[in-house]
C-alpha cells in the first residue's frame, strides 16, 4: 500500500508534469506511437483479412501465420531489429506492428466469415458486384467483430509500447525502465498506472464505438436506412 | 457419460503430472557432498556476459582444486542477489569494488582505487568478505568516436567544454539521475548534454548510435572490447567522477583458506587486458563462457 | 551461425527452464479462469464487470507487474513463483472471456434436459456443461498457451532463466544469431505446446470430431478473436 500511495504522490508532483520529459509529453509520445503502429497494422491486416473472409480461401494459412506471429516474443523482435537498425523508433514500431497484426487480422476475417452465406448470396443474386458486396454488405455486417479485433490490437500495443523505451527516448516506458534501474518504485508504479489509465480510456472509447456499430447493424430500421443512403 | 468423464480426468491427470514433473526438475542440481570434506560452493553471477565469464573462471578454478560447485548464474541486479548472498544462499560472487561500495554506502565520496577497496572492506556485512581485488577493472567511462575526438581535440572529460555543438549522451536509463550521468557531468565538469536511454549497458546498440552520430558521448565499460575494436576514445576522468571499479570476489564464510587462496591466485593474474581479451572472445568468437574460462585457466597453468 | 555451432548445447537447458515456467502458469490459469468464466456466464450482473476487469489486467505492462508482485508478496525475483503469478494474471485475463463464451455456447436445451433428468448442479457442470464447453475452451487455452510461452521471455529482464536469456545475452554481446535463435526457439516451443493443447482437446471431445466437423472448425478459427476482444 505504501508503494501505491508513493506512486500517487509521484503522479501528483507538479514537477513531473512539466517540460520535454514531463508526463504530458510522454503520454503524447505513447499515444502517437500507438496510433502509428495500429494504423500500419490495419493497413496490412484489414485488406487481407477481409479478402480471406470474403473468399473463404486461405483461412488456414492466415490462421497459421497469425498464430505464429502471436508466438513471437516482442522483446526478441525489438532486440533483433534494434541490432539491425540502431536506436530510435523504427525498430519498436515494426516489432509492435507484428504484435498487432494477429488480433486485427483474426478480427477482420472472423467478422466477414461469420456472416450467414445466404446474405452475400442474396446480394449476388440481385446483381451486386463482388466489390460492392464486400463494401456495402460484408464490411458493415462484420464491422462489430472487425472493430473488436482493432480493440484487442490497440490494447496490446498500448501496454507493450512501453518496450519502445528499451532503445528510444520515447513514451511512458521511460518511467518504467528508469524507475526499475534507479529503484524508484513510485516512479515505476506511477508510470504503470498511466499506461493502465491510457489503455482503459482507449478501451472504453473503442468499446463504445463497437457497441454503436453493433446497434446500427442489428437494428433493422437503421441498417436499411444505411443501405439506402450508400 | 462415465467414459467421457474418465477421459477428461485422465487428461487432467496427465497434464498435472507433466507440470509437477516440470516443477521438480527445476530444483537446482544439488550434486551432493563432494568426495571429501570440502563443502559445495554456490557461485553466482550478474546478468552480464562478462560477469558470467569471471564466475566461470572462479568455478572451474575451484573445481580443478577438487571443490564441488553449484552454478547459479545470471541473477539480475544487486538488489536481487545481494540479499541472497547475505542470507547464505550464495558463497562466491564476482563483484566490482566501486558499485558494490556504493550499494552499501550510497553517500561514499571516495573514488580512487585504494580508498574504494579499503572502504569496501570496512563496509562488507558480517559473514561476508571481499578477497584481493584483481588488476582488471570494469568501470564506467565516457567514450567518443575517434572522429569526434579529432574534430574537437578531446582527450579528457574536461575537454568536452570545448565542444560548441549540442551533445547527447547515451546510456542506460538509470544514468540520467545518477552521478555518472548528465547531472554529474554538469556538476563536476560544467558540461551540459542531452540524454538518450539505450538499455544495452553500453553494448552494440550504444556503439552503433555513437558511430551513426545519434549520440556523441556514451557510457561504456572499460573492459568492453568494442572500445579497441571500433576505434573509440575513452576520455580521461581527471576529477574523479567515476568510482574505481576493480573485479573482486565477494565470498561467504563457507569459502575456506584453500579456496580463498585459489581465488586470490586467479585475481592476481586477471589483468585489464586479460579481461578485455576474454570479453572479446565472447563477442567475436561467440564461444560460451565455460570454454573461455577453461582456455584462460589452461593458458595460465591453473588447470 | 557461428554462435549456433559453438553454443547449441545451452539450448536444451533453456528450453527446459522455459517449459518449467510456462506449464504451471498455463494450468493455474485454466483452473482459475474457467470457474470465473462460468460465474460470469451464469450471473450476468457481475459478469460484465468481471470480464471488464479481466481484460484490463491484460493492459498492465509485464515489467511493473512483476515488480509489483515482488513488492507485494515479498518473493525473490529469482523465485519461479514470481513469474508464475505474473503469467497467471495474464493467462486468466486472456481466458476468462473465452470461458464465459464457452459456457454460453452450450446448447441450453441439452443443459435443461440434464437438469430434468435429475442431475444435481455439480453433476450438470462436470458431466454436461464442462464437456460441451471444451471445444471453445480449448481454443481459448491455445491462445493463452502461446501468449504465455512468449511472455516468459520477459522474465529474463529480472533474471529468470529461459529462452529470454538468449535475447538479453545476445543483445549485450551484439550477436544477432543468438537473439534470432531465442525468437525462433520461443515461437517453435509455443507452436508445439499449442499443438499439444489442440490434440488434448480432440482427445477430450471424441464426439465433436464426428459431428458437424465444418461448423466446429469455423468456430475454432473464429474464437481467438473473442478471446482478445
Amino acid at each position: 500500500m505504501n508503494y501505491i500511495s508513493a506512486a500517487f504522490g509521484w503522479l501528483a508532483n507538479s514537477a513531473e508534469w512539466r517540460g520535454s520529459t514531463g508526463i504530458p509529453t510522454r503520454l503524447a509520445q505513447h499515444l502517437i506511437t500507438t496510433g502509428i503502429v495500429v494504423g500500419l497494422a490495419l493497413v496490412i491486416s484489414l485488406p487481407i483479412g477481409i479478402l480471406v473472409g470474403h473468399t473463404h480461401r486461405g483461412s488456414g494459412v492466415v490462421g497459421a501465420v497469425a498464430g505464429a506471429a502471436r508466438a513471437i516474443p516482442t522483446l526478441g523482435l525489438l532486440t533483433l531489429f534494434g541490432l539491425m537498425w540502431g536506436i530510435g523508433l523504427k525498430a519498436p514500431i515494426l516489432a509492435l506492428v507484428i504484435l498487432a497484426i494477429p488480433s486485427a487480422l483474426a478480427g477482420a476475417y472472423a467478422g466477414i466469415q461469420a456472416i450467414d452465406p445466404a446474405v452475400p448470396d442474396a446480394a449476388r443474386a440481385i446483381g451486386m458486384s463482388e466489390l460492392r458486396i464486400i463494401l456495402q454488405v460484408e464490411i458493415p455486417l462484420g464491422a462489430p467483430v472487425i472493430i473488436g479485433g482493432i480493440r484487442a490490437a490497440t490494447l496490446q500495443v498500448v501496454a507493450t509500447a512501453t518496450l519502445a523505451a528499451y532503445i528510444a527516448d520515447n513514451g511512458l516506458g521511460r518511467y518504467l525502465f528508469h524507475g526499475l534501474e534507479a529503484h524508484n518504485y513510485a516512479e515505476m508504479l506511477g508510470g504503470a498506472l498511466l499506461v493502465i489509465a491510457l489503455a482503459l480510456i482507449l478501451e472504453v472509447v473503442l468499446a463504445a464505438i463497437q457497441r454503436w456499430v453493433k446497434i446500427r447493424v442489428t437494428n433493422p430500421r437503421s441498417s436499411r436506412r444505411t443501405q439506402l443512403h450508400t | 457419460m462415465f467414459r467421457r468423464t474418465m477421459i477428461m480426468a485422465a487428461g487432467l491427470a496427465v497434464f498435472a503430472t507433466f507440470s509437477l514433473a516440470a516443477c521438480s526438475s527445476n530444483t537446482p542440481s544439488s550434486s551432493g557432498s563432494g568426495s571429501d570434506s570440502k563443502p559445495t560452493l554456490v557461485i553466482g553471477s550478474q546478468a552480464y556476459y562478462s560477469s558470467d565469464i569471471i564466475a566461470e573462471v572462479y568455478a572451474q578454478g575451484l573445481e580443478n582444486a577438487g571443490y564441488t560447485v553449484d552454478r547459479q548464474f545470471d541473477i539480475g541486479q544487486r538488489e536481487v542477489y545481494l540479499p541472497e548472498i547475505q542470507s547464505g544462499g550464495i558463497d562466491v560472487f564476482p563483484e566490482y569494488t566501486g558499485p558494490l561500495l556504493q550499494y552499501w554506502q550510497p553517500d561514499a565520496t571516495v573514488t580512487l582505487d585504494a580508498d574504494v577497496y579499503s572502504a569496501l572492506q570496512a563496509a562488507v556485512p558480517d559473514g561476508l568478505r571481499v578477497l584481493n581485488e584483481a588488476p582488471a577493472t570494469d568501470q564506467d567511462s565516457y567514450v567518443v568516436t575517434q572522429d569526434f575526438a579529432n574534430k574537437w581535440g578531446l582527450t579528457t572529460i574536461d575537454d568536452l567544454s570545448k565542444v560548441t555543438d549540442p551533445m547527447t549522451m547515451g546510456a542506460n536509463a538509470e544514468a540520467q539521475t545518477r552521478p555518472n550521468g548528465p547531472d554529474g557531468l554538469l556538476k563536476t565538469y560544467g558540461v551540459s548534454v542531452g540524454f538518450t536511454p539505450i538499455q544495452d549497458g553500453g553494448g552494440p546498440l550504444t556503439v552503433k548510435a555513437l558511430q551513426d552520430n545519434q549520440i556523441q558521448l556514451a557510457i561504456i565499460y572499460t573492459s568492453d572490447p568494442s572500445i579497441a575494436a571500433d576505434n573509440l576514445v575513452t576520455l580521461t576522468d581527471d576529477k574523479g567522477l567515476f568510482l574505481s571499479s576493480h573485479v573482486v570476489p565477494l565470498v561467504s564464510d563457507k569459502v575456506d583458506d584453500t579456496a580463498a587462496g585459489i581465488l586470490n591466485k586467479i585475481d592476481a593474474l586477471l589483468t585489464p587486458d586479460a579481461l578485455i581479451a576474454m570479453n572479446a572472445r565472447s563477442v567475436n568468437d561467440q564461444v560460451p563462457a565455460s570454454t573461455i574460462a577453461h582456455d584462460w585457466l589452461a593458458d595460465n597453468n591453473l588447470n | 551461425m557461428k554462435w549456433l555451432r559453438n553454443n547449441w548445447q545451452e539450448i536444451p537447458g533453456l528450453v527446459a527452464d522455459h517449459v518449467t515456467l510456462s506449464i504451471p502458469a498455463i494450468v493455474l490459469s485454466v483452473i482459475i479462469a474457467v470457474p470465473i468464466g462460468r460465474l460470469a456466464h451464469k450471473r450476468r450482473l457481475i459478469g460484465g464487470p468481471v470480464l471488464g476487469i479481466a481484460s484490463m489486467l491484460y493492459a498492465i505492462p509485464s515489467l511493473p507487474l512483476i515488480i509489483a508482485i515482488l513488492v507485494l508478496t515479498g518473493l525473490s525475483a529469482r523465485s519461479m513463483w514470481t513469474m508464475t503469478i505474473a503469467l497467471t494474471v495474464y493467462g486468466v485475463a486472456l481466458l476468462v472471456r473465452t470461458s464465459a463464451d464457452a459456457f454460453a455456447a452450450v446448447d441450453k436445451n441439452v443443459h435443461d434436459a440434464a437438469v430434468a433428468m435429475g442431475h444435481s448442479g455439480t453433476s450438470v457442470f462436470w458431466r454436461v456443461d464442462l464437456p460441451l464447453a471444451v471445444p471453445v475452451l480449448v481454443s481459448g487455452i491455445r491462445v493463452m498457451t502461446v501468449s504465455t510461452v512468449s511472455l516468459v521471455t520477459v522474465g529474463a529482464l529480472v533474471g529468470q532463466s529461459g529462452l529470454g536469456w538468449l535475447l538479453t545475452n545476445g543483445f549485450q554481446r551484439g550477436i544477432a544469431a543468438e537473439v534470432a535463435t531465442g525468437v525462433i526457439a520461443t515461437a517453435l516451443l509455443a507452436v508445439i505446446l499449442d499443438g499439444l493443447v489442440m490434440v488434448a482437446g480432440r482427445l477430450l471431445t471424441p464426439w465433436a470430431a464426428r459431428r458437424h466437423r465444418r461448423t466446429k472448425s469455423a468456430r475454432v478459427t473464429a474464437r481467438p478473436r473473442s478471446a482478445l476482444a
